[in-house]
């Protein structure tokens, strides 16, 4: 009864309410979407940092991520590996790797790179390098391994497929070891500074090449949900107490994309107060304009006996109904815009080098969160609700004499 | 009859004054935001062209054609005294230096590394850019010593080299040959930048064409203007004066956003969502104002017939109406640049801190605490946004009451 008189009395002047409505509807859609939007950068910056040779978890030995030489290697792979699989969830994927800096050159050119000893196979699940291979081949898994090399180092250094590269690094008896390689594949990647910075063999390759014998620098790890990074990371260090390795999270490995998380958590959190104080102006305005309309009627009611609460809980119902049903329509459009958007996703393309300046990927497709629904809902319900207490209380405040004298 | 309408306007708008205040506040609350949010991007992107100004780039370069794509070291600039004496000729120009760039094997007796390897003249740089400032430990490089290497601190470390040990180079000199040479480490610097401070080592220029068989040349004459906005007309000047040297046909002059894409794109990108951001903030504002607009007409409808009776013209009324909409978008614009003017102030000697993104911050070079800069375009911009689009709201009210008949509106 109370919400079927609010409804009625919300249309009485259908105009007003659609314009109010039309505000909280904007409101809304802007929220969802725009915060979809940021969410779609945020994550997939983390998608790509995490397919960057980073992963979930990564296992060193001490000292290798302040001072990432040989010397710091974990002695051998087998041992720590073979323990994984009891203890991380299933769907878990690792990859060996070694990993050190070094030297590129050509008859013409040098430039430091990061040499990447990888298990072709194991590496396939875990980067972005096992689908990142557009010329060439991939590195086979059994027998003589070549040289990947990125699109851009390859055009910088005017080499391509079948050509040699001389790669020198310090070995493990800190001599210089350098051995030149046949580049057998060429692969492209989402940032022009991955496809300068990494080079990639296989791991025997490399190990031989550094004298590492069995030796790697780290094993990564993907799990199958980011959320679950920290919890095996700290089953990873209780049972591998004994071991002398050092355990990290992404979080711990990748402090920018941590930091841009965070900054966007917050700056969604705004933007829903901006955008309801913006229609909050609307809401005020509007009820206060139908309360002072309404003085007579509501004079009426409590001349007739109505006790102000129930004035109060009237003018409220009426902006509940207003604001669900602004939230509902608003949260409708959002989703349906987010789907639209969600099949290609926006391209960036345009402005490649301006993305690759600040690290965000070239297409962004949204990424939609309950959370970001439900919290931009609970605003725009919970805040809507408490300024409309104001044209409320005004309403539920008049003298049956005042309103009956005043027209 | 103008100063009776601003005056029945003033009157009109007060018979309501909740109703107007109320809305006068949401235009003030648009401008307020729209306000210190041009002006904080503004800054920032000051602060995003300085500091990489500051730090390797400088306002332009002098190159060889085709060196900034395919940074090869026989692509030099050769002779740059003349190049060094024609900018400092210009009255724009703040500082200029020379710098040669290539690629060595550092080692030290227990590590070897790969690094860019810069040669510069001590004395200049330090005008052009901020390197002196970050040595953390050990020396800048001494204008009169030979033979002295500033490398990154993270390469410093990683090499295990100390101010006074020892490293050598070795790489690829001008003419192809090998360039090896020995040189004691006089400090090491910081830039917070990790690519930097992993893989960058500077020399005194003269050593550095020693060393790689330079004759002479540099790669880069860095050129730092007065002021960003000097930049246009200091390329012009250094174009005209290369061409008078003939020698244009070897060199060119790139300005920042030349030498670095991708930062002139990111802050496009930056504006571009900004704005995005402000117009749907506004749209909404819009809508919550324009019921104020219209109920003010529904309800003055007896009114507004009877004036029409006794002869106002409806032109005449919607003009009221429009100057009544106007006072109230005024007054709301000014609030909103007074208010936000003022909170824009505060942080401008402030600063804003990003504790949290400190570190996402540093590896662009920038500062963890931020300054907004308020100045005439971020407020005329900020209010003239908001201005369109209440003008816009308001019309609305005015067109309808233009139709309006007395004898009907009376009747109402």
């Amino acid at each position: 009864m109370l919400f079927q008189l609010a409804w009625r009395n919300l249309w009485r002047n259908p105009k007003r309410t659609l314009i109010l409505l039309t505000a909280v509807v904007i409101g809304v859609w802007a929220m969802i979407v725009i915060g979809a939007l940021m969410r779609g950068i945020s994550s997939q910056m983390l998608r790509h940092g995490i397919a960057t040779l980073t992963g979930h978890v990564q296992i060193h030995a001490p000292g290798y991520r302040a001072d990432p030489v040989v010397e710091n290697s974990i002695p051998a792979a087998a041992p720590v590996t073979a323990r994984l699989a009891a203890l991380l969830p299933a769907g878990t994927r690792w990859a060996p790797r070694i990993r050190v800096a070094a030297i590129a050159g050509n008859a013409r050119h040098s430039a430091g790179v990061t040499l990447v000893g990888i298990d072709p196979a194991a590496e396939k699940g875990v980067s972005f390098i096992g689908a990142a291979v557009t010329e060439g081949a991939y590195l086979p898994s059994e027998g003589e391994g070549g040289l990947l090399i990125g699109r851009a180092l390859a055009d910088r250094f005017g080499t391509g497929l079948g050509k040699k590269l001389v790669l020198m690094s310090q070995d493990s008896e800190r001599g210089i070891a350098s051995r030149a390689f046949r580049i057998t594949g060429l692969f492209r990647a989402e940032l022009e500074a991955t496809e300068k910075e990494f080079v990639f063999v296989t791991l025997p390759e490399a190990a031989a090449m550094l004298k590492l014998g069995a030796g790697i620098s780290e094993i990564s790890l993907l799990l199958p949900s980011d959320g679950l990074a920290s919890e095996a990371a700290d089953r990873l260090r209780q049972s591998l107490a004994g071991e002398a390795l050092e355990i990290s999270t992404w979080q711990e490995l990748l402090p920018m994309i941590r930091g841009v998380l965070e900054l966007y958590d917050g700056v969604i959190f705004v933007w829903f107060l901006v955008i309801f104080i913006a229609m909050g102006f609307g809401i005020v305005n509007t009820f206060l304009m139908a309360v002072l309309e309404r003085l007579r009627e509501f004079g009426l009611l409590k001349a007739l006996g109505m006790r102000p609460s129930g004035i109060v809980g009237q003018v409220l119902a009426e902006s509940l109904l207003l604001l669900l049903t602004g939230q509902a329509l608003g949260s409708a459009f959002g989703f349906l815009s987010y789907r639209g958007l969600a099949r290609n996703g926006i391209d960036l393309s345009a402005v490649a080098e301006g993305l690759e300046y600040v690290g965000m990927t070239r297409i962004i497709f949204p990424v939609l969160l309950p959370r970001d629904v439900a919290t931009a809902n609970l605003v725009v319900f919970l805040l809507g609700l408490l300024v409309s207490l104001y044209p409320a209380v005004k309403a539920g405040r008049v003298t049956p004499v005042q309103a009956l004298s005043s027209v | 009859m103008f100063s009776l309408d601003v005056r029945m306007a003033w009157r009109n708008l007060w018979r309501n004054p909740r109703r107007s205040i109320l809305t006068l506040a949401a235009i003030a609350f648009a401008t307020l935001l729209l306000v210190f949010m041009l002006s904080w991007q503004f800054g920032s992107y000051e602060t995003m062209i300085n500091a990489a100004v500051r730090g390797p780039t400088g306002h332009l370069q002098v190159q060889a054609r085709d060196y900034h794509e395919k940074r090869e070291i026989e692509m030099v600039v050769d002779d740059p005294g003349a190049i060094l004496a024609l900018a400092e000729a210009l009255p724009e120009v703040a500082a200029v230096t020379p710098r040669a760039v290539a690629f060595a094997l550092a080692a030290s007796d227990r590590r070897t590394y790969g690094t860019a390897v810069l040669g510069i003249d001590p004395e200049r740089e330090n005008r052009v850019s901020e390197l002196k400032k970050r040595v953390r430990r050990g020396d800048y490089l001494a204008a009169g010593a030979a033979g002295q290497a500033l490398p990154g601190d993270i390469l410093a470390t990683n090499l295990r080299a100390a101010p006074g040990a020892e490293v050598t180079l070795l790489g690829q000199g001008r003419d192809g040959s090998v360039a090896a040479t020995a040189v004691t480490v006089a400090g090491s610097f910081r830039s917070g930048q990790d690519v930097i401070d992993r893989a960058t080592l500077y020399l005194r220029l003269d050593d550095f064409q020693e060393t790689f068989a330079m004759a002479g040349a540099v790669h880069q004459v860095v050129v730092v203007g007065r002021s960003l906005d000097e930049v246009p007309r200091i390329k012009a000047a250094l174009q005209r004066g290369i061409a008078a040297l003939g020698r244009d046909r070897e060199l060119v002059v790139l300005d920042w956003s030349e030498l670095m894409p991708g930062l002139l794109q990111s802050i496009q990108l930056d504006l571009v969502s900004g704005f995005i951001f402000y117009l749907i903030l506004i749209v909404v504002v819009a809508f919550s104002i324009l019921n104020t607009f219209l109920m003010v007409v529904l309800e003055r409808t007896r009114e507004f017939g009877m004036l029409i009776a006794i002869g106002v013209t409806p032109g005449r009324l919607s003009r009221l109406l429009l100057m009544e909409s106007a006072v109230m978008t005024f007054l709301g614009l000014l609030a909103g640049i007074l208010l936000g003017s003022l909170v824009t102030w505060y942080y401008q000697v402030h600063g804003i801190e990003f504790s949290g993104a400190a570190e996402m911050l540093r590896q662009f070079g920038l500062p963890e605490r931020m300054y907004p800069r308020l100045s005439l375009l971020s407020i005329a911009v900020g209010a003239g946004l908001v201005f369109v689009i209440t003008a816009l709201t308001a019309l609305y009210p005015a067109r309808r009451v233009k139709r309006l008949s007395p004898l009907e509106a009376m009747k109402g």
